[in-house]
């Protein structure tokens, strides 16, 4: 055994979490998808993301999701998520005004693929939370310990 | 609406034991309680997209609580006795309690009454309008945007703050060890 198995939870837990983890991440990408058809939308379905990255650092102990999503990145991707906001409001500027739905005529109201800009500001308000509330829980807890065990 | 009156209860409880337990594990659970039964009460009363958002973050919050007090001696101070601010306490109860005897005097509306303008507009056009059944993600991201953008800057600054103030710490543990090793 490596020294990696000593870490973390016991061999239940993980095994369990290695069972659920993906499932966690897909069930908040439908959450986010399905936003203007379904209740939920990109806040609640991008704190789902950002538990299933949680999950398996809870589970697993230490760095896992840190390398896979490092806190440099979580800063890339929050600021692309705020940018991406704030330009499709600012597109919205040509066709008629701050935050117009200038994508509104593709589509029928209950398909996926419907409601213009709605759907895409949902994925934009998703990338900021799930990267923000990520690297809030690596910069408080994980990178902390890592601190605490370097003394 | 018995329910919703236990669940309440329910609330209350979790508060004042959250207060009162000395072990701060013991204190997070229960705050942990008071978020389970306010994402059931938002259930009940038909607002889905809050239960959600509320039993999610509720999950959030009590993981870093629990990651950020657990292993960690934090500083207990025992508060003496403070006569002036329990006289105020009482004396603001006091006054809460005048004012809403005067205010419900002549009975409540029932809940959900009377409907404004814009409630009654907001179902009607929400679909036709913006072709999203889920009449609110239309109101937030459509009709009312720039509230969202004011929430998405809030947590956009919560986020660039801690940031900030953990790096900073890093830092200056890294001079320190530097000018040891010097």
């Amino acid at each position: 055994m490596s020294k990696e198995h000593d870490r973390g939870m016991s061999i239940i837990v993980k095994t369990v979490t290695r069972l659920t983890v993906g499932l966690i991440l897909l069930y908040g990408i439908y959450i986010i998808l399905h936003g203007h058809l379904t209740p939920g939308g990109g806040f609640a379905g991008g704190v789902i993301v950002a538990l299933s990255f949680i999950n398996l650092d809870l589970a697993f102990g230490g760095s896992i999701s840190a390398k896979i999503f490092s806190k440099g990145s979580t800063a890339v991707v929050e600021a692309l998520g705020a940018v991406m906001f704030l330009s499709l409001a600012l597109i919205g500027m040509k066709y008629g005004g701050f935050f117009d739905n200038f994508l509104h005529p593709d589509g029928n109201a209950g398909q996926l693929v419907s409601a213009g800009i709605i759907p895409l500001e949902n994925i934009a308000i998703s990338l900021k939370v799930s990267a923000g509330l990520f690297g809030i829980f690596l910069t408080l807890i994980v990178l902390q310990k890592f601190e605490s065990e370097k003394k | 609406m018995i329910e919703l009156y236990v669940l309440m209860g329910l609330m209350i409880a979790g508060a004042i034991i959250a207060i009162e337990v000395k072990n701060l594990l013991s204190a997070v659970v229960a705050v942990g309680v008071i978020g389970l039964a306010l994402s059931i009460i938002f259930l009940l009363l038909k607002a889905p997209d809050v239960a959600l958002t509320q039993i999610v973050v509720e999950i959030v919050a009590v993981i870093l609580l629990i990651r950020a007090t657990l292993h960690r001696e934090i500083a207990q101070k025992s508060c003496g006795h403070r006569p002036f601010g329990a006289l105020m306490g009482i004396l603001f109860l006091g006054l809460a309690v005048i004012a809403a005897i005067v205010t419900f005097a002549s009975g409540l509306n029932p809940f959900g009454e009377p409907l404004m303008t814009v409630s009654q507009f907001y179902p009607v056009n929400a679909i036709s309008g913006t072709g999203a059944t889920n009449v609110v993600s239309s109101i937030i991201l459509d009709y009312r945007a720039y509230d969202t953008l004011g929430e998405a800057t809030v947590l956009f600054t919560a986020v660039i703050g801690v940031l900030t103030v953990m790096r900073s710490v890093g830092k200056k543990k890294e001079e320190d060890l530097q000018e040891n090793n010097e």
